[in-house]
């Protein structure tokens, strides 16, 4: 008993008490901002060197769907480029996920294309089951701790469920391979309606460095509606905590 | 009879194609057989490349005790189908035997089982599916199956488990996977740039980010012909040791979770926070995606990184201790972990057990002490080792790992501190050299990764092989549970905690 007291008192308050302004360090990769003053041979050069595609090559916009924050870009570019540690960059529409340059706004859901039911059933419940589809189990390991010591995203009666049956919608993580296309498929169809579909992770969203790739069947994300982006490389905790409390209009 | 073959010492290696000895397929079973015999020796690699319409078999062997790999060959011409099996002599090339029929509809004469690895997207038999794979199955009244996945309960990657018991004991577990397969060897080979290839890398296994673009890295200096500076190569091994330590406080966590005990969970949760904050402190990532380049580094190990990984890993080291002091000690958890989940010693060898599931039934197999790579070339490295090959023993060699890579990181940024010069960034425009074949091995927290390439004669990637510690040890988690309650299998799982993108790739 005596060692449990002595660990307890070490171990302290781990729990972080704002999830909506808690901060990380410096180097994080978050949002990018990009100069106003960016050349057209400058857009050529980082467009061309974009492991992921991520950046267009006429207007030199970064999209954060397509982005896997290597930031290779930045060290290409240190006058033009700069990832800054904004965790808060998930978005309600896809478009929303480009950020062009000269912007230095935060991301912000918009609000009009969030469903009615989605605030009125589940702002203060949102079971949610993972669908884990052809990733590098990263965002899978950064979910787990949205719900560990540290984050505790259940304070918000927000959790994962061991089944679909219980749940309200599904999380999918991976670039969504062939060979778990029907699992995803027949998850999907088990949860009952109404349910919510959000995308974690770069590779979710648009296949990440593994966009094309003939192993890959995207089909599902084409033909549902999506209520929630959230991108990363893998997305960290804070992202997608945030992402889920602005959907749900949880203050 | 005389044995062919090419042998190195060194790891990263590259030779040419033309070096390594080519025999018909009789001489390359019977010399395979009469090396693999000899315990200390384990296949790294065995896979196929095709050359015009022949089948070119490579295989690379490496011994534990001389420290060095032997590599040979083999040419089947077209129409060299079937071939007999070595798999029925040496067990532990079952699953490359499997892998090479997946790929190339080569049949093996004798295999007992030609299971599918993955189902790649390029298999050879495209009638088969994932969907409707048959599943074996075992008659018997008194006998019934439990299915599990591909989408399990918890947040963890998909793969199935189909149980076969016998009331509440597991009498059989088949494990099938590749639900994660998307594609990556045909991608790498595919004529990427520099840069492009090491971004995969660090994208492939999550949490093995840092051991993943190491053994890529590592592979592309070899093939370069350059060898990273001194600094660089201790950033890279304090990177692998963080992400180490992280991982096996990690699983401890999860162990405890299973066995119920809260403390023990929320205590080292809290601690694997920040171990892999530290490493998003220095490069940006929690999961050091982005921190191993080949030919240097975008971040460097300043000052401020220093004594920040030092500050943490003293205070860490201490909480981790005494934490996991109480949870071997307390009988109601060291109750559910002891003579749990049991791998004995002649099954792990003739699996060819890597990593952790070697080291804890007592197999001295550990990359940094036989193959060492990196600074772990300069310094002396023992293997922790365990004998008891159960759930116990892989929790506390997780335990003991974590204090010894606490101790090495502490003295490798000693050293680094000690060297003044700047480390230079990443070239992505090595050339490589042509008509070669190259291997890398690094001993990641789950053991043994192997990156190797074959380069055409001008010196482009054509074949890229990833061989992950999971390849094997999969089976190591399937003969755990037999006869074990079926209750049992979530802490057998968390103890090897193994990969399924690593296999699937």
């Amino acid at each position: 008993m005596y060692k449990e007291i002595k660990i307890l008192r070490q171990h302290g308050i781990q729990y972080v008490k704002d999830l909506r302004r808690q901060p990380v360090s410096e180097l994080f990769r978050g949002r990018p901002v990009i100069s106003p003053d960016i050349t057209g041979k400058e857009i050529e050069t980082i467009s061309t060197l974009c492991p992921s595609g991520a950046i267009d090559n006429k207007y030199g916009s970064i999209d954060l769907g397509k982005c896997v924050f290597c930031r290779e870009c930045e060290f290409c570019l240190k006058e033009k480029i700069k990832f800054t540690n904004d965790y808060r960059i998930a978005a309600t529409r896809r478009e929303d996920l480009v950020i062009r340059p000269g912007i230095d706004n935060a991301v912000r859901l918009n609000e009009d294309v969030i469903r009615k039911e989605i605030r009125k059933i589940f702002r203060r419940s949102l079971k949610l089951r993972q669908v884990s589809a052809g990733g590098d189990n990263s965002c899978e390991m950064e979910l787990n701790a949205a719900g560990n010591v540290n984050f505790d995203l259940g304070r918000y009666g927000i959790e994962f469920t061991a089944s679909p049956r219980h749940a309200d919608g599904i999380v999918i993580t991976g670039p969504v391979s062939a060979n778990m296309a029907e699992a995803l498929k027949l998850t999907y169809e088990a949860v009952p309606d109404p349910k919510v579909i959000i995308l974690v992770g770069t590779d979710a969203i648009s296949g990440g460095m593994y966009s094309g790739s003939p192993a890959l069947d995207r089909r599902f994300i084409g033909e549902h509606h999506i209520d929630l982006y959230v991108p990363g490389n893998p997305a960290h905790p804070l992202t997608f905590i945030n992402g889920i409390l602005d959907l749900l209009s949880v203050s | 009879m005389s044995i062919q073959c090419k042998e190195i010492s060194a790891n990263p290696f590259t030779i040419s194609l033309g070096s390594i000895p080519l025999m018909d397929y009789n001489s390359f079973y019977s010399q395979t057989v009469q090396m693999m015999k000899d315990e200390p020796v384990h296949c790294v690699a065995y896979y196929g490349v095709e050359v015009n319409d022949d089948l070119q078999l490579i295989c690379c062997l490496a011994d534990d005790n001389n420290h060095n790999f032997r590599i040979y060959s083999t040419m089947l011409p077209v129409g060299s189908n079937p071939v007999p099996s070595i798999s029925m002599e040496i067990p532990q090339l079952q699953v490359y035997e499997r892998e090479i029929h997946e790929n190339f509809g080569l049949f093996f004469d004798g295999h007992p089982w030609l299971k599918p690895v993955r189902y790649p997207h390029d298999r050879a038999d495209r009638d088969s599916a994932m969907d409707n794979y048959p599943f074996y199955v075992i008659e018997g009244e008194e006998l019934h199956e439990v299915g599990v996945g591909p989408v399990h309960a918890g947040v963890i990657e998909p793969g199935h488990f189909r149980f076969i018991c016998n009331g509440e004991k597991v009498l059989h577990l088949e494990i099938q996977l590749g639900y994660q397969h998307r594609g990556v060897e045909r991608i790498l080979s595919a004529g990427l740039n520099g840069m492009k290839r090491s971004v995969i890398c660090d994208n492939i296994v999550g949490d093995t980010s840092v051991g993943y673009a190491l053994a890529h890295a590592q592979l592309i200096e070899s093939l370069a012909g350059i060898q990273s500076e001194a600094a660089i190569q201790i950033e890279r091994c304090i990177g692998l040791e963080l992400e180490r330590i992280a991982v096996h406080i990690g699983d401890t966590a999860a162990l405890c979770g299973d066995v119920a005990y809260q403390l023990g969970q929320v205590v080292c949760e809290a601690l694997r926070t920040e171990i892999i904050n530290t490493t998003q402190f220095w490069c940006g990532n929690r999961f050091g995606k982005g921190l191993v380049r080949p030919g240097g580094t975008n971040y460097t190990l300043d000052e401020k990184v220093a004594v920040k990984i030092l500050r943490v890993l003293e205070d860490v080291g201490k909480r981790f201790a005494a934490i996991s002091d109480r949870i071997y000690t307390l009988p109601s958890v060291v109750a559910r972990f002891e003579d749990i989940g049991t791998v004995t010693r002649r099954q792990a060898l003739s699996i060819g057990a890597v990593g952790m599931a070697a080291r804890t039934c007592g197999i001295r197999r550990d990359v940094r002490w036989s193959h060492p790579f990196q600074t772990y070339r300069e310094r002396s490295f023992e293997p922790e080792l365990i004998e008891t090959g159960d759930v116990l023993a892989r929790g506390l060699l997780r335990a003991r790992e974590v204090s010894d890579s606490i101790a090495f990181i502490t003295g490798l940024v000693n050293d680094r501190r000690g060297i003044r010069d700047r480390v230079s960034g990443p070239d992505y425009n090595l050339s490589l050299m042509p008509g070669s074949f190259a291997l890398s091995l690094v001993e990641g927290w789950r053991g043994e990764i192997c990156h190797s390439a074959v380069t055409d004669r001008d010196g482009n990637l054509i074949h890229y092989k990833i061989k992950d510690p999971s390849f094997h040890n999969w089976m190591a988690l399937a003969l755990a549970v037999r006869e074990q309650e079926i209750s049992d299998f979530p802490v057998c799982n968390k103890s090897f905690n193994l990969s399924y993108c690593g296999n699937d790739l």
